[in-house]
């Protein structure tokens, strides 16, 4: 095939690109800023801002509800955008990606909607050790209601899951396994593909936790055949507060409701309630209008940039920056598993991660330090957290120079 | 240094800090000087290292303890991480060896005027804020006490 044979080498101008991000081009304490915390929340496009701005001035009012111009607008612009993240994640139909506040609140929906219809007592659901809390603490609290457990797949010394143990955990016991697509602490992209099939074998759906993936790649939910798909807005270059569940039609009907309230319903009368239809059954009250739209133009950038080239340079300079950083001697990487996504977790030496979080800083260098909300991982590692620089497809190799020097400096200052 | 051998009060021990802070014309040397303040901490016993005395809210661990002797608080501390370990010394440095009422009325506004600002927001993770509240905590618990010239507390 010709295509095996040219090198497929996409473009992608890294410059042009960071001169969509406004936020990108300031100083912190008189330096440049350089920010690597985007697995904690990335930063916004101009097309984004504007897009929620332009709502806001023009065309807002409550959605689903008026006869009014104005309201017709906004839902036009809502359900307008819906459609097109339905596109993006190639949903086979807008009804099945419900929007929610984020990736936490979209777990919590599935807890408690198909948690609550699915799983009792004596049941299972599996887990990774390297899960972050909202997939951890919404599964607890619905074991502690129904008398379910929780299993929880180790990892290798890479980050790697054990995939053995993983098929070992799997029994007829299993509602669900709860799996992120990508670690936000190591970095791992775990072999959801893989987990699916095997899972889907004996009969048992999977959830993904994509916040930390959709940031790095584009993520098809019909070629992976995943049951339920969690996401959210601002780790993906869109606004704060809003994300989506994307699931299977089928999951859908027959969850019962989330939250009770207005645009959620059919009819209501004391004596009952009828549910309104897909997704306006799980979506009680006015919602976060001005995030749907803006994630609707989020995605509208994102199909324009091209991903895979985005992915590609990204990969690229994580790589540099990987290397640059083992040359500075006494560095400990966490999570270095086979294939990664954006996140580079290290210890220099014996410094604790907030004194050198805290330099960094000073170097108008931004990273997250600490647990990244990963406990129990960080107790499996035995380590009170770790530094995290996470990548997104605007940085470039003189942020990571900048972060190398910044790191040279803390080994200096604290003589790791 | 030592504020075991001074008897300044607050005001002045806070005075001196902000003078030696000001020597540095950059915030690398200020941090250098914080990290070396923090080896002159007097520090906590392992005993007292336990969640009694922790001080929540860090992202760091850090525990400060309180004693009385002769009227005066005396605090010991510690902490997994220098800078935090360092701005504990600051407020051992100035508050160590003080009556009680002394400490719990303190403004310690010096901590503005030292050049580590960006440390004395209560929503950053070093819990400094949680640091001062509980020392002033420790010294009112201690004023009734110390009265009574009883010598030790927890």
């Amino acid at each position: 095939m010709a295509e095996t044979l040219t090198a497929t080498r996409a473009v992608f101008d890294v410059e042009k690109v960071r001169a969509d991000f406004p936020a990108l081009h300031q100083e912190v304490y008189g330096q440049p800023l350089v920010y690597l915390d985007n697995a904690a929340s990335a930063q916004k496009p101009q097309a984004v801002i504007d897009r929620v701005r332009r709502y806001y001035e023009r065309e807002h009012s409550n959605v689903h509800r008026g006869v009014h111009y104005l309201s017709q607008q906004a839902t036009d612009a809502y359900e307008g955008a819906r459609a097109r993240i339905a596109k993006y994640i190639n949903a086979p139909d807008a009804r099945q990606v419900v929007y929610t506040r984020g990736t936490t609140d979209a777990i919590n929906l599935v807890a408690a909607t198909f948690g609550r219809a699915n799983v009792r007592a004596g049941d299972e659901i599996v887990l990774s050790t390297m899960e972050h809390h909202s997939n951890i603490v919404p599964w607890q609290m619905l074991c502690e209601a129904t008398g379910a457990r929780l299993r929880i797949i180790p990892i290798d010394a890479h980050g790697d899951i054990a995939y053995g143990a993983f098929l070992s955990l799997l029994s007829e016991r299993t509602k669900l396994v709860a799996l992120c697509h990508v670690s936000n602490a190591l970095g791992t992209v775990n072999p959801v593909a893989d987990v699916i099939a095997d899972a889907h074998a004996r009969g048992t759906p999977v959830l993904l936790d994509g916040a930390q993936a959709l940031p790095h790649m584009q993520v098809d939910v019909q070629a992976l055949d995943v049951d339920f798909y969690c996401f959210s807005g601002h780790k993906m270059y869109g606004p704060t507060g809003i994300g989506c569940l994307y699931a299977k039609e089928e999951h859908l009907e027959a969850m019962p409701p989330y939250q009770g309230g207005g645009d959620m319903i059919e009819t209501v009368s004391f004596k009952g309630t009828t549910f309104n239809t897909l997704p306006y059954k799980f979506e009680a009250g006015t919602p976060n209008i001005a995030g749907g739209v803006g994630l609707g133009a989020t995605v509208d950038y994102l199909r324009a940039l091209d991903m895979r080239a985005a992915a590609q340079h990204e990969a690229e300079v994580v790589n540099y920056a990987t290397e640059r950083l083992l040359d500075v001697g006494n560095i400990r990487l966490v999570g270095t598993a086979a294939e990664k996504a954006g996140v580079i977790s290290f210890l220099v030496g014996d410094v604790h991660p907030y004194d050198a979080g805290t330099i960094l800083d000073r170097l108008g260098i931004a990273v997250r330090t600490g647990h990244h909300c990963t406990q129990p991982l960080m107790q499996h590692l035995g380590l009170p957290g770790t530094v995290r620089a996470s990548f997104a497809f605007y940085n470039t190799r003189e942020d990571a120079d900048r972060l190398v020097e910044g790191v040279r400096k803390v080994k200096k200052m604290f003589g790791a | 240094m030592n504020p075991l051998e001074t008897q300044a009060t607050i005001d002045q021990r806070a005075a001196e800090l902000v003078e030696n802070f000001a020597f540095f014309d950059d915030w690398m040397g200020r941090y250098e000087y914080l990290i070396e303040l923090g080896q002159s901490l007097p520090l906590i016993e392992d005993e007292y290292k336990s969640d009694a005395f922790k001080i929540k809210g860090c992202q760091s661990q850090v525990w400060v303890r309180a004693e009385a002797r002769e009227g005066l608080v005396y605090y010991k501390g510690d902490s997994d991480a220098m800078i935090t370990k360092g701005l504990v010394a600051l407020l051992v440095h100035v508050l160590s060896g003080q009556p009680p009422e002394a400490v719990a009325a303190a403004p310690l506004d010096f901590l503005d005027d030292i050049g580590l600002k960006e440390h004395l927001s209560p929503t950053r993770k070093n819990g400094l804020a949680g640091m001062v509240k509980q020392m002033k905590r420790f010294a009112l618990a201690l004023s009734g006490v110390a009265q009574n010239g009883a010598t030790t507390s927890n």
